[in-house]
């Protein structure tokens, strides 16, 4: 113990020991005792009074915390319900107001972004690859670059860290598949590759497999890679000319998803010779993304504004269709929840979405990004990594109001239970209009209003049909109808 | 077993073990617990025997504890209760524990206590019409919490410190017979001094009491205004405002209260000083202030009643209530309503958003004296010139009780634990239990001596002032006040900063007028009514094509004229159309309607005997 802490000690002593404190709760302590006696007598009228000793409920020091006894009966704590409503009103407008996702903003690139990697062994670890065919390695922590390299010549068209090796993989224009050692602290590994195949066709993406040395790419064809073979181990072809996308399933784990340029979203087996199905849209996608906990559930992002979300057993209709976009969406990547997505997309924006909502629930933009070529959510839930076509690289709060650092518990209480109390109200007229508002850049609310009206167009003229035709005309559900066909 | 370490856990069971032994003695008598020490001894080997009385008279049965500890287990007595463990043999821990514990489970909490902590119906919801699993699962977790969370605000009382007081006499006698100053000669000196008499020359006095409980505020006819805190006796100020004053009122802390004055009504500090002067509240009777709402409520002599937001000095409504001279209003806890008693007899409840009252009830033939509401806003008790006082239920607008009193009650007032103090000219009488039961006799009765004109139950305290002609006196009467206050609520210990805190707090959570509802409840409710009317709105431009816009300016016209003309031109026509639209709706949605609510029957050969349907 130090010399200031004893000398205090002394101090808090003495100052207890000489002062006489509370002599009117001693006397109600010794009359209690004296009437205990004469409360056992029968014959005598008894009386209690409601009498506090100041001791129970005062601070023995200044350096105590208050005391702050409750009772929870109802009587005591009126006007329940309009109490927490302005609670909750509050705490709605709090909200908005420390809404402020952006951080930073990570640039250095020459070119455009072209795709985003994370690394699982490092969480403020992120990959970038550049339409110039350039690599970098970013400590997004300290917000400067670990290490760059030429990874390819032309676009590096994906980049994915394989956890089972703990080597990152990138594929490029000039149809290489290179593997990267990334081992070193400052990233020094990634000098040159350890490992380069050259391919036949072009390589659009990349998917390493979660256990086995395998790797699934995609571009003329999808094909299955074994570490250190030079020809693939096993080919899918399913008609298509050319494959913009594919993912691994990491739950389970030899199930592959991938999207064509034929409209279509393709399911393989790794342990089969042939796709399993597929599904046909009205539009191309040009992204899908696994549910990372839910293994049959999966999010394509679609040229016709909108996010698909389907359950693998069952691609005859989406789960639910997530609007809003106001352009084609590029990518969309799940949070390590598997509860939210993040989608970036052409109109400049990134929206965030409940995986069971429709409709976003927020939106990023900033007067400087430009359109949005791949979005990632980062491994600790807690932030957003965007790359855009004017070569930043931005970093966004995953949940726009959040506190960053340190949270004291009283805090954190306090914000469960203003967040719960938002939950409760947030049917509310008022409530809902505070939660829901967002600026949004004038391009995006133009061209929401003309696509809104152009819906309601479309469902008044398809009434109208309807009651003036004799024919009996098939309804067909609002989800289904970007859906073309299934195949098996 | 011979390190150091080892012994050391041995010492600690063996303590642990002797802790036991006492929480024991509280629930069993000695006898058992030697009994069960005995057992446990010829058993096993010691160290594990303590162990085991510990694990198990305190802790109940936990199987992974058990299991663990398997091994010492060697008999194969009260297999019946034990639980086979994984070496297959059974386990004498869990059967003793099965036998000894006296108490299994959680301990049984009464219904009716968990009945108060209830919001309303939240179990055995209608989940027919839920489509989802999901949402079938989720509702299904949100009831199980809703009565978890009573049951626990239920069982959490038996943590509530203070007992209510209580006054029991004599064998034979009755309460009514014991005087003030038995009383103050049988409690304890700090209780003693709560019972005090000032007797002040300016008249007939208006007390009020604080929040918390801890000042107390006295206004005399002939302009003398006093605040002291009633426990210690140390004023905090003195004036005489040299003008008539009619009521006085705390406002949200012990810093600032308001004086209805001669003419106007003044607002004062702690020190005494003017710091306001509302000449929109002129001819004051009566004041009450709205702690939730920041609301000070007034009543005039011309029968104008006013709310005005203290926070804002904002005047939030004025209503005449064409009821002539307003001198008899108080408020109800439950939902801030004012309620007013009139000369006709009836009791106006009034809220600051309607013109008209929202419930007018007759509740006497004669003149109505005074009017109280209990502070859970379920009984309402009104005093007449008649010499009568009834008690009604403001869930139901019914009388519940009917007595009549040696003459009209001027001050009639409720404490925090459902006691009613009535004031018949001189006298003050205390009845307990008057609103669930017919009483006989009152509880307490004291004779002032002279005129009563204010009569106030001080919160958290069992004391009730009395502001008389010739001053005021402080009664006491146990039982009357709530033991156990909540600190975030009323705090009677609260410190400057906890003021200063609460302060804010209180005005970040300022509920505005607008939700004053005779309902309180009615905001965490589903508004049916507009869910309808929104579904409504939303499919009525449906189905209809809006008309074009074509308006054609006149040439010379300046762009800005252009521009509004235009504007004014699509409204008008948008209100049309918004009209025509609606109309075409509805039909349509009737005529959508109509086959799906015909009966469909299986197709028989006589239908070719039915009319046909007409073509359209």
């Amino acid at each position: 113990m130090d010399k200031d802490m004893l000398k205090k000690q002394i101090e808090n002593m003495k100052f207890q020991a000489t002062m006489e404190r509370w002599p009117l709760s001693k006397s109600i302590a010794a009359f209690q005792s004296l009437t205990m006696d004469i409360f056992n007598d029968d014959s005598k009228m008894k009386v209690r009074m409601l009498v506090r000793n100041p001791d129970d409920y005062m601070r023995e020091t200044k350096r105590d915390i208050h005391k702050l006894p409750r009772n929870y009966d109802p009587t005591l704590h009126p006007l329940e319900a309009p109490r927490e409503y302005t609670r909750a009103l509050n705490a709605v407008k709090l909200e908005r107001v420390f809404a402020l996702p952006f951080i930073g903003s990570l640039d250095g690139h020459r070119d455009g972004l072209s795709c985003l990697g994370k690394n699982p062994d490092h969480l403020s670890w992120l990959f970038s690859g550049a339409c110039d065919g350039e690599l970098k390695l970013w400590d997004v922590a300290k917000r400067r670059v670990l290490y760059t390299v030429q990874a390819h010549d032309g676009f590096v068209r994906a980049v994915a860290y394989s956890q089972e090796s703990s080597t990152l993989y990138t594929v490029g224009d000039d149809k290489l598949i290179k593997q990267w050692k990334c081992d070193a602290e400052d990233g020094s590994d990634l000098k040159a590759p350890v490992n380069t195949i050259l391919t036949s066709g072009m390589l659009t993406g990349i998917s390493p497999h979660r256990s086995k040395p395998v790797l699934a790419t995609c571009g003329e064809a999808c094909h299955l890679w074994e570490k250190s073979r030079a020809q693939p181990i096993k080919t899918f072809q399913w008609g298509v000319d050319s494959l913009q996308s594919i993912k691994f399933n990491q739950v389970e784990e030899n199930i592959l998803a991938a999207c064509g340029s034929d409209r279509s979203i393709i399911l393989y087996d790794m342990r089969e010779s042939v796709p399993l199905r597929k599904v046909v849209l009205k539009m191309r996608s040009n992204s899908i993304c696994w549910n990372p906990m839910e293994a049959f559930i999966f999010t394509a992002a679609n040229e016709d504004y909108n996010l698909y979300t389907f359950d693998m057993r069952n691609l005859t209709s989406p789960l639910n269709v997530h609007s809003d976009h106001v352009s084609a969406v590029i990518d969309v990547d799940y949070s390590p929840t598997g509860k939210e997505f993040v989608s970036a997309s052409y109109d400049k924006t990134v929206r965030l979405y409940d995986a069971r909502q429709a409709h976003s629930r927020d939106i990023y933009h900033t007067k400087r990004m430009q359109r949005l070529t791949c979005a990632a959510w980062s491994l600790d839930d807690r932030f957003i990594y965007s790359g855009s076509d004017e070569m930043n690289i931005r970093i966004w709060k995953a949940r726009a109001a959040e506190k960053l650092g340190v949270v004291k518990p009283r805090e954190r209480t306090a914000l469960q239970v203003n967040a719960k109390l938002v939950e409760k109200f947030v049917h509310h007229p008022a409530i809902k209009k505070i939660q829901r508002h967002r600026h949004v850049p004038k391009h995006v609310y133009n061209a929401r209003n003309e696509l809104r009206s152009g819906r309601i167009a479309a469902r008044r003229k398809d009434y109208n049909v309807r009651t003036h035709t004799k024919r009996q005309l098939p309804v067909i559900p609002e989800k289904t109808k970007a859906i073309v066909s299934e195949q098996q | 077993m011979s390190s150091p370490k080892a012994d050391a856990t041995i010492e600690t069971y063996v303590v642990r073990s002797n802790a036991t032994e006492h929480s024991k003695k509280k629930f069993k008598s000695r006898k058992d617990v030697e009994h069960l020490l005995k057992k446990c001894k010829n058993k096993k080997p010691t160290h594990s025997s303590t162990k085991t009385a510990n694990g198990h008279v305190v802790k109940r049965k936990l199987p992974k504890f058990q299991s663990s500890h398997g091994k010492f287990s060697n008999s194969g007595a009260g297999q019946k209760f034990s639980r086979p463990n994984k070496m297959g043999e059974k386990d004498v821990r869990g059967e003793t524990a099965e036998e000894e514990d006296p108490f299994p489970g959680n301990a049984p909490i009464p219904h009716s206590r968990i009945l108060k902590h209830k919001r309303g119906k939240a179990e055995g919801l209608n989940k027919k019409g839920v489509a989802f699993l999901g949402n079938k699962i989720q509702l299904l977790k949100k009831e199980k919490l809703v009565k978890y969370s009573a049951t626990l605000a239920a069982r959490s009382e038996i943590l509530l410190p203070e007992e209510t007081g209580f006054l029991q006499p004599a064998k034979g006698d009755s309460t009514t017979e014991i005087t003030q100053v038995q009383i103050k000669s049988s409690v304890d000196i700090t209780s003693a001094t709560k019972q005090f008499d000032l007797s002040l020359q300016f008249g007939p006095y208006a007390i009020n009491y604080l929040r918390n409980g801890r000042k107390m505020l006295i206004g005399g006819r002939m302009g003398h205004v006093a605040a002291f805190d009633w426990v210690t006796k140390q004023l905090t100020c003195e004036m005489n405002v040299m003008e008539s004053v009619h009521d006085v009122t705390w406002l949200h802390n012990e810093t600032l209260f308001a004086v209805a004055q001669k003419q106007w009504t003044y607002i004062y500090d702690n020190q005494g000083i003017e710091v306001h002067c509302i000449k929109k509240l002129n001819d004051v009777l009566r004041m009450e202030f709205l702690p939730y709402h920041f609301l000070l409520a007034t009543t005039n002599d011309r029968g104008t009643l006013s709310w005005l937001d203290v926070s804002m000095g904002k005047m939030v409504r004025r209503n005449h209530t064409h009821f002539g001279r307003l001198d008899v209003m108080c408020q109800n806890p439950r939902n801030a309503v004012l309620c007013c008693g009139h000369s006709k007899g009836t009791v106006s409840m009034w809220t600051p958003n309607f013109e008209s009252p929202v419930v007018k009830m007759l509740c006497h033939p004669q003149p109505i004296r005074a009017v109280a509401v209990d502070p859970s806003g379920i009984y309402m008790a009104t005093s007449s010139t008649d010499s009568s006082l009834k008690i009604w239920d403001l869930r139901t607008y019914n009388c519940l009780q009917s007595y009549k009193l040696g003459c009209g009650a001027s001050n009639v007032t409720f404490s925090q634990r459902g006691l009613l103090a009535v004031s018949l000219g001189n006298i003050v009488e205390v009845y307990k239990d008057i609103c669930t039961e017919t009483v006989r006799k009152p509880y307490l009765k004291h004779f002032v001596g002279n005129s009563i004109s204010g009569l106030k139950f001080c919160p958290y305290e069992d004391v009730l002032g009395v502001g008389h002609a010739r001053g005021m006196c402080s009664m006491l009467v146990p039982g009357a006040g709530e033991p156990n206050f909540d600190a975030l609520e009323c705090n009677p210990f609260q410190t400057k900063s906890q003021r200063r805190e609460a302060e804010v707090k209180s005005l970040l959570e300022k509920i505005q007028p607008e939700l004053i509802t005779l309902d309180p409840f009615e905001l965490g409710e589903v508004n049916r009514s507009s869910v309808l009317e929104k579904f409504k709105e939303k499919t009525r431009y449906m189905f209809v094509k809006p008309p074009k816009i074509d308006v054609k300016p006149r040439k010379n016209a300046k762009t800005v004229n252009q521009f509004r003309i235009k504007q004014r031109l699509q409204l008008e026509q948008r209100m049309k159309h918004a009209v025509t639209a609606s109309e075409t709706t509805e039909k349509l949605v009737n005529k959508t309607d109509a086959p799906s609510t015909m009966p469909t029957a299986a197709p028989s050969v006589l239908d070719r005997f039915k009319p046909k349907p007409q073509k359209k």
